[in-house]
């Protein structure tokens, strides 16, 4: 129920530019996403500790008798995800440039990468030969992967909406791109928790 | 467009509050938004605290009157009510209404944000409390909810069935927080960048310093706390082994996660609680307060110490020597900057001019019980003493002396003092000196001789005892009943004046910060101009403010 009041509000926030990034206010926007993501990675490292402790306490790890992960697959997809980002920001410093064509061509192209990340790690899962309740070594692994891949499935939904705002006259442009910022500094935060988690996972 | 100014013109008008109707709104005005906190988390406060009732109406006797699961569940949903529905929710209550107008801003810096983090309140609270009415009843684990207690399959009729209350647990706590994450990267960013012209970090009004203190706590630590009991639902619903001793996993990693965030949110409880005294004191003592950066500076202090004392809470988890020794030694630290908070209010109140109205009165009753839930905190912080104490009543004392005696006295000191800016209206200072007295009293009958009790050997959280706890028992309960009695006037009261109180001038206590500069209650853009403000914000009775007629320092003038 909107009453008449809180709608003179949001004209009221309009007119007053409440931080909203369209008034004389500087865009708060950005650093409230900073703040954000700072807060989910806050989660991320509670759970990389626990599965620390859970290999410290471990007598072997991984446990005798699990099967060996394959770590080819996983590296090429994990260089794959890693140069996405480097593309994101080729499309942003098109998007500063005012190139809309060039930006939508290194957008898509980074939302291809990911999708290819996610097909790979959707693969692997369906042939690896544990399961979720398979001691810690599953429990950890499908839940840091699985949640990873969460995350990297909201960037990419988040990148197609960018991406079709992009067809709008003036959404972005080469001052004014909220949209296009926050997504793509998602990305690149998706991407580091990946680097740690293969670290983790795959290498030591 | 042409209405937008019309409708400014409207918005002038000093009486904007007027329509009830807003209240039930998804408004994004911050101030309708703060009281939407505050009364919503009363509602709440109320529920927990009949909980509460039940509590010690069974422990009048050392019987078990009700059937002890429900007894298990109206334990843990009492405090997990208190603690996640009525003191964190209700200071951002206090943060919202208050940060904007004190800073000298129009709004929150995301306003929208903000009527979010409010609404998801009210749904994750109801949530909570219909896990009272699932097959396998409410949640019984405590609010810490520890494995393998609260992943084990539970008795109905012939059956075991997965514990759905604790499932319902976990999704509330999951939900609310995330609310209160919302919350605090709202009040930092609004408190980093939306201050007015001259309001410096070191001019802030000290509650905003805890609120963005409190708020950089939530930000950090409540993910972790999320991350734990999300494993929890796992090992619940999905039959993982996280926490599970038998198929590998590990209680104890729980038990760090858990306090990880545990540990500082105590502080998240209590820091803007401190931020509500250090308005207050200066105010009714008319002194400048004493030792403004000392003050703000060991809010920080307290935030990062606090992180890296957790795991006192786990002396008898199996903790090895050297850590329990570390934990212990940081917990004393702890106790450094505390003081010099405590300190530095004596130093106010110290010497002033005492006016001691109802909002002083309950600042006061801070001061003195949360010193005393300080004290038993460094006792429960040393090992040899913890190992005995620890899971007892002593805990349960410590516990309520610092969130009730320190928190809810704060809360009340709060509402006293901002309600004539909140509402417009005046409250009625003998019914509120009746409160303070009932509560002061009812709460040291009920909570002190839970030390002796504990100290004795009682266990908490069970509704059976034996025979010899039963008469401190009693004294107990009576107590708990006043203080369940000593709600009523402050509810008749605050109802009451809301209504019909008498009209409430701009500044009637004569304060300097900026939300006295502003009409009762205020406009909705806060200042018909923003102020730019030209000294600190506790300069009472000093160099240019005569001790009668303090004026506040900042002054309105035009601004674009
Ligand atoms: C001087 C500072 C403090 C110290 C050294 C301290 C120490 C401790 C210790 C060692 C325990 C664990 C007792 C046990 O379970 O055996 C404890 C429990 C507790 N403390 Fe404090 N404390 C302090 C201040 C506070 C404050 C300011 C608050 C809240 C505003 C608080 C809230 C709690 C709560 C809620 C518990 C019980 C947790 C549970 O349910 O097990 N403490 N404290
Ligand atoms: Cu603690």
């Amino acid at each position: 129920m909107q009453s008449p009041i809180s709608s003179n509000d949001a004209a009221m926030s309009q007119a007053i530019g409440h931080g909203d990034g369209h008034g004389e206010h500087p865009d708060l926007r950005m650093l409230g996403f900073t703040l954000f993501l700072i807060s989910e990675g806050m989660l991320f490292v509670g759970l990389f500790v626990a599965y620390l402790t859970y290999r410290a306490a471990a007598p072997a790890w991984p446990p005798a008798g699990t099967p060996e992960l394959e770590k080819i697959l996983p590296a090429i997809f994990t260089v794959i995800l890693v140069a996405s980002s480097g593309v994101i920001m080729l499309a942003e410093r098109a998007l500063k440039h005012g190139d809309m064509g060039q930006f939508r061509l290194f957008w898509l192209l980074t939302t291809a990468m990911g999708t290819i990340f996610v097909a790979g790690q959707a693969y692997e899962w369906m042939h690896l030969e544990f399961g979720l309740k398979d001691g810690l070594f599953g429990g950890t692994f499908y839940v840091l992967t699985g949640f990873h891949g969460m995350h990297v499935v909201i960037g990419l939904l988040l990148q197609a909406v960018v991406f079709f705002r992009s067809f709008k006259t003036n959404h972005y442009t080469p001052a004014s791109h909220f949209g296009v910022g926050a997504s793509s500094l998602y990305w690149h935060f998706v991407d580091v928790v990946w680097i740690f988690l293969f670290a983790l996972l795959y290498i030591i | 467009m042409v209405e937008t100014t019309q409708q400014r013109v409207e918005q002038r008008q000093p009486e904007p509050l007027g329509d009830w109707r807003r209240y039930f709104s998804f408004c994004v005005d911050h101030k309708v938004i703060g009281i939407q906190y505050l009364v919503t988390t009363f509602f709440f406060y109320l529920l927990g605290g009949a909980l509460a009732m039940v509590i010690r109406a069974e422990l009048m006797t050392p019987g078990a009157e009700l059937e002890r699961s429900l007894y298990n569940g109206v334990f843990t949903i009492h405090a997990t009510i208190m603690i996640f529905l009525w003191i964190i929710p209700t200071l951002a209550g206090f943060g919202n209404f208050l940060v904007p107008l004190m800073i000298g801003a129009r709004d929150m810096a995301f306003p929208r944000l903000n009527a979010l983090s409010f609404w998801m309140i009210p749904p994750g609270g109801l949530l909570l409390l219909s896990s009272f009415f699932v097959q396998s009843g409410a949640a019984g684990a405590g609010w810490t909810s520890y494995p393998p207690l609260s992943t084990q399959q539970v008795q109905v009729g012939d059956l075991l069935v997965t514990n759905f209350g604790q499932v319902i647990w976990i999704a509330s706590v999951v939900f609310l927080g995330t609310s209160s994450i919302l919350a605090a990267l709202n009040f930092i960013v609004t408190i980093v960048a939306m201050r007015t012209e001259g309001m410096e970090l070191f001019r802030m009004p000290l509650f905003c310093w805890a609120t963005l203190t409190a708020s950089c706590i939530t930000l950090l630590g409540t993910p972790v706390l999320a991350g734990a009991v999300i494993l929890l639902a796992f090992d619940l619903l999905l039959g993982t082994v996280f926490f599970n001793p038998t198929g590998g996993g590990d209680p104890v990693v729980y038990q760090h996660m858990f306090w990880f965030y545990s540990h500082p949110a105590v502080y998240i409880m209590v820091l803007p609680a401190m931020g509500i005294i250090s308005e207050v004191l200066p105010v009714f003592s008319r002194k400048p307060i004493f030792g403004y950066k000392a003050i703000a500076i060991s809010s920080m202090g307290i935030a990062v110490l606090g992180f890296l004392v957790w795991a006192h809470h786990m002396f008898t988890s199996g903790t090895p020597d050297w850590l329990r020794m570390f934990f212990m030694v940081t917990s004393f630290l702890i106790a450094v900057p505390t003081g010099i908070k405590v300190f530095s209010w004596l130093g106010t109140i110290w010497g002033g001019k005492l006016e001691l109205s109802s909002a002083m009165l309950f600042a006061m009753g801070f001061v003195s019980m949360f010193v005393v839930g300080g004290l038993s905190g460094i006792m429960l912080a040393s090992v040899p003493v913890d190992i005995h104490v620890h899971d007892t009543y002593f805990v349960v004392a410590h516990l309520h002396y610092v969130l009730f005696g320190g928190s809810v006295f704060a809360i009340y000191a709060g509402l006293y003092y901002w309600f004539p800016k909140m509402t417009g209206r005046l409250l009625n200072e003998t019914w509120g000196k009746i409160h303070f007295a009932l509560t002061f009293i009812g709460f040291n009958l009920c909570f002190l001789p839970m030390h002796q009790l504990g100290l004795q050997g009682m266990p908490r959280r069970v509704a059976e005892y034996a025979e010899q706890f039963q008469s401190l028992n009693v004294l107990v309960s009576i107590g708990g009943f006043l203080l369940g009695i000593s709600t009523l006037p402050f509810l008749f009261n605050a109802i009451y004046s809301w209504l019909w109180g008498p009209k409430a001038p701009a500044n009637p206590w004569r304060a300097l910060t900026l939300e006295w500069t502003t009409a009762s209650p205020p406009p909705v853009e806060n200042f018909e101009y923003l102020p730019v403000v030209t000294a600190g914000p506790y300069e009472y009775g000093t160099v240019g403010s005569s001790p009668e007629g303090d004026t506040p320092t900042a002054i309105s003038q035009p601004k674009s």
